[in-house]
């Protein structure tokens, strides 16, 4: 995050140094497209903040963490899928599911779906894509993560 | 007003989550609460991520040439390409939501689908720092097979669903740019 801010700043210091006017410029085309999108970054939160209300950590644990493997997998891809989670509140959770025996094609099929597919993200995904190619690559995407739940379920000898 | 009156809506909706939200510990709703909590957060972690990310969208859009980003990331460009997709997809932070307003300025200086569909899944699964962190959390071995599995099935799938639409004459709104 810090390496962000320092790029940033030394990128707008150099643009500022070699034409002030054509930075004003990307400052303008900045906020114009951030205040474009700022409902539909808006209406997403709220839908972020909801879902993980009523999907909460000990539930995920409980369900994810099961002996059926299949009801494991199952809701692995349904939570991944409907939910988006930053990487430091999703990685320590996969190590938590792994310490209580989840199997590692269910962290596949979790944490691939929620990197990948985005159904809370899907309005946000609409206002940039539009419907019909928001919608194929989020379900091209829930297909790559199924094969790659059941590729590594074979690698960690967990199938068949 | 001119905004109550293009998305009455959004408006209506946002009205009502923010009494419901500021409400809540009024009146002890304890899911009200958790629910605010959970928005102010993510929204504090917006607002850290999103003016830099835009203001680099900004600079990218005045001083990068349409030529340039046709030549490497458009129609004429070659399976390379999709390289340097997956590589500039790397170095972003944040996730889809972050992605998607730099995937639409690359299309706006005219990188073709394909590219713009690699760049948003390629951000998801295999940005820099969230891999290192994956990789302690579950093993190298966990990792490197995920990204030996999804990484070509991304290429490959987004390459093919590019041409399709491509050949549709499909476009992205341009709503978010102007209008």
């Amino acid at each position: 995050m810090l390496i962000l801010y320092i790029i940033t700043v030394l990128l707008l210091g150099s643009s500022l140094l070699a034409n002030p006017h054509k930075t004003g410029r990307a400052l303008q085309v900045a906020l114009q497209r951030f205040m474009k999108i700022a409902p539909a970054f808006l209406g997403m939160l709220v839908l972020v903040a909801v879902a993980l209300y009523l999907v909460p950590d000990h539930l995920l644990v409980r369900v994810l963490a099961r002996e059926n493997k299949w009801i494991a997998v199952g809701s692995a891809l349904g939570f991944g899928s409907v939910s988006i989670m930053p990487g430091f509140i999703a990685f320590p959770l996969c190590g938590i599911l792994l310490d209580r025996g989840a199997l590692y094609m269910v962290l596949s099929a979790f944490s691939t779906t929620l990197m990948m597919v985005g159904v809370v993200t899907f309005p946000l995904e609409k206002t940039y894509l539009g419907a019909w190619l928001a919608l194929s690559r989020n379900a091209v995407s829930f297909i790559i993560a199924a094969v790659v739940m059941i590729a590594t379920g074979f690698f960690f000898g967990e199938l068949p | 007003m001119k905004i109550l009156k293009q998305h009455p809506w959004a408006v209506g909706v946002g009205a009502l989550f923010s009494i419901f939200m500021l409400g809540s510990p009024y009146i002890g709703f304890a899911p009200g609460e958790a629910i605010g909590r959970n928005f102010l957060s993510f929204l504090g972690q917006m607002f850290k991520v999103l003016p830099p990310i835009f203001i680099l969208i900004g600079l990218f859009d005045v001083w990068v040439k349409t030529e340039t980003v046709e030549k490497y990331l458009g129609h004429g460009s070659g399976p390379l390409s999709y390289l340097w997709a997956v590589l500039l997809a790397g170095t972003t932070v944040g996730g889809l939501h972050v992605a998607l307003p730099i995937a639409h300025a690359l299309y706006v200086k005219r990188a073709k689908l394909g590219i713009v569909l690699v760049f948003l899944s390629a951000a998801g699964i295999c940005r820099v720092p969230m891999t290192l962190f994956e990789a302690s959390f579950l093993g190298w071995r966990f990792t490197c097979i995920r990204f030996a599995i999804s990484l070509p099935l991304v290429v490959f799938s987004s390459a093919v669903v590019g041409c399709w639409f491509d050949r549709r004459r499909y476009r992205l709104p341009d709503s978010v740019i102007n209008g």
